[in-house]
């Protein structure tokens, strides 16, 4: 088993800042936003890794940085060994690039709603002057629909069929990795169990590795071999999902896995935890799960944790055991 | 037996469209009593929403009632128009919707928006509802309420604002609450705290809640019964406890085995093939038998049975020794 792709201390700041003007009358100063902080982790050829947290935690910044839609502003992602971001030679970048594909959340939005779907499916090989002939109709045939719907305009499928069709289009260039950016949450629980059972035959067919980015921890626990916990864009627990969900270590993930409403959950009564994810522009010191948590003392909200290793588990915490 | 606090009977929606009558509601009943919550629960479509906005009498037209009866309290209100409903409205029934972005005035405070709603349905003086506007907020777990009162929604966080709407739809003491997917917009952290908020309340005073969500999740930790609808009919109803554990309409089955927990440590998922048919090719007899595993020739051709004597709409219900 060796690393496909590699993260390291990966960092992304946004500057959230008001125009010039505003802020010379208004005397502000500039504001950074920082969505992703120092984040570390690997992924294996031909696994699952999962990314859970809740909004603004960062995930899909790391996504999105992953496929080289955004640039890190510290760190690197190296995939193949080769860091997209400052590698010069355009031949290897053009070449890594192709084996990289991507899922987006809404399928109602990521297909262009004037293009017959055998353009659509077709486009990610066409754009590089490849043979696609009856490709399309071989595809959609792989995930489940008919070589017939080729002809077809993305309008007359359902929300389920349409979340088809993109897959069928990250596959169309044979990408090795595909990043799969909350794939079912607009889907309905039958219409997810279809396509989480999709993704998983293809990835057993074609040997594919997938960056599974989603709030859903059921879905997590299913889907992935490795899961990474992140809260206001810190890796704060790493572990495999059985250990994860048997015996989490962070406070965070703790909460977390006690709020999430459970099916055979009759009449349970949860105490719930109390506050909100913290202004990103301004997170807490130390910590930025401190002010939240339960075992927080004076070192929390003043030093912030370092990843330690406790058996198979990675975990960002003070407190952990 | 007392009156349940809401009464359906055989409620229908239509909505007339060029390519002929759709019935996204049709032929739906259910009770709720004092202090119940009914979770009603069902994939998009299945016109769980559109029920909910009927009781109220807030279907968009050109949907409206075609058929059937809403009882309030012992009393008709399907027949209520204008004035008379729009009194009832906020009074006896409150609304939570989805989005707490989209159904609090940006332009008003928060504390403006709850003494409106004060003025408007209960006989006290303005200064005695901005009194009960900030117990209203004290209540709902909104920290410093007397300060907070003269914010703008903008000016609070995701749950927060589910707070205010909560406290909106609570402030003048209904005997029914509507809350359409009062959580699917927050963080599951949030949802939590909103779920518990929405429980303890109710509880106290003994209010009504129509719970609609599509979380089986939710649904399990907080109803009391629930309604699963499918394609605007009435699939099953029961207790929660029963219903969730044994179903015994295929389609309960299908979807609590789809839930990637039911399935733990499979390597597949249960799926239901096919999705919900659109409701312009609604199929002869029973809407589900093009999805269901052990449909008949009776479920080709008759229309799946009423409700009334059995927990499930289905010619052939699972029996708990069927049901793996």
């Amino acid at each position: 088993m060796n690393a496909y792709v590699s993260v390291k201390a990966l960092t992304r700041i946004f500057d959230v800042s008001k125009p010039w003007l505003n802020r010379i009358i208004e005397r502000r100063q500039k504001a950074f936003l920082t969505a992703v902080s120092e984040v570390d982790f690997q992924i294996e050829e031909r696994t699952t890794y999962a990314l859970v947290g809740e909004s603004g935690s960062g995930k899909s910044t790391i996504g999105r940085m992953l496929v080289g839609l955004l640039r890190p502003s510290d760190g690197e992602v190296e995939v193949e060994g080769v860091n997209l971001a400052t590698e010069t030679n355009a031949d290897k970048v053009a070449e890594v690039r192709s084996n990289i594909q991507m899922i987006f959340q809404d399928p109602y939005a990521s297909l262009n709603p004037r293009w017959r779907v055998r353009d659509i499916i077709a486009e990610p090989v066409a754009a590089r002057g490849g043979e696609t002939e009856g490709l399309a109709e071989r595809l959609l045939q792989q995930v489940g629909l008919h070589a017939s719907d080729a002809g077809k305009y993305p309008h007359e499928f359902s929300g389920g069929q349409r979340q088809r069709i993109c897959i069928a289009r990250a596959l169309a260039s044979e990408p090795k990795l595909i990043v799969c950016d909350e794939p079912t949450s607009a889907l309905d629980v039958s219409v997810q169990a279809q396509v989480l059972n999709l993704m998983s035959d293809l990835k057993d067919d074609l040997g594919l590795t997938y960056l599974l980015i989603t709030h859903d921890l059921t879905v997590v626990r299913h889907m992935a071999d490795r899961i990474g916990v992140l809260y206001l864009g810190r890796l704060v627990e790493e572990a495999d999902p059985k250990v994860l969900f048997e015996t989490p270590k962070h406070p965070y993930t703790q909460m977390l896995l006690d709020a999430a409403p459970r099916t055979d959950g009759f009449g349970r009564e949860v105490e719930p935890s109390q506050g909100e994810i913290p202004d990103p522009i301004n997170p807490p010191s130390g910590c930025a799960f401190h002010p939240r948590c339960p075992i927080a003392t004076d070192l929390c909200r003043c030093d912030r944790p370092v990843q330690r290793k406790i058996g198979d588990t990675v975990v960002a915490c003070h407190h952990a055991t | 037996m007392t009156t349940p606090v809401l009464s359906i009977r055989n409620l229908s929606v239509e909505i007339p469209t060029r390519g002929g009558v759709v019935k996204p509601v049709d032929g739906v009943s259910y009770d709720i009593a004092k202090g119940e919550i009914l979770g009603v629960v069902g994939e998009s479509g299945a016109g769980k929403s559109m029920a909910g906005n009927a009781v109220i009498g807030l279907l968009n037209p050109p949907a409206h009632i075609s058929a059937g009866e809403i009882w309030l309290n012992g009393t008709r209100i399907d027949p209520l128009q204008g004035e008379a409903m729009r009194r009832l409205r906020g009074k006896e029934i409150g609304m939570i919707f989805q989005d707490p972005l989209t159904s609090l005035n940006p332009l008003l405070t928060i504390g403006d928006q709850l003494a409106e709603t004060i003025l408007t349905h209960l006989p006290v003086s303005r200064s005695e509802a901005e009194k009960r506007a900030v117990a209203a907020l004290e209540e709902v777990g909104i920290p410093g309420a007397a300060e907070r009162i003269d914010s703008y929604p903008h000016e609070f966080s995701g749950g927060m604002r589910q707070r205010v709407v909560i406290a909106l739809a609570l402030c003048a003491e209904p005997s029914l609450v509507i809350a359409d997917e009062p959580t699917t917009a927050l963080d599951v952290s949030v949802q939590a705290q909103i779920i518990a908020l929405l429980k303890r309340l109710c509880r106290e005073r003994g209010t009504a809640v129509m719970l609609i969500t599509h979380d089986m999740g939710v649904i399990a930790e907080t109803a009391d019964r629930v309604a699963v609808m499918y394609a605007g009919r009435l699939a099953e109803l029961g207790d929660v406890r029963d219903v969730l554990t044994a179903p015994q309409h295929p389609y309960t089955h299908g979807l609590m085995a789809s839930t990637p927990l039911a399935s733990l440590g499979q390597r597949r998922l249960h799926q239901i093939p096919g999705s919900m048919p659109r409701l312009t090719q609604m199929p002869d007899g029973c809407a589900f038998h093009p999805r269901c595993p052990q449909a008949q020739d009776k479920c080709r051709q008759a229309p799946s049975p009423d409700l009334a004597d059995g927990r499930a709409s289905c010619w052939f219900p699972m029996m708990a020794e069927a049901a793996e």
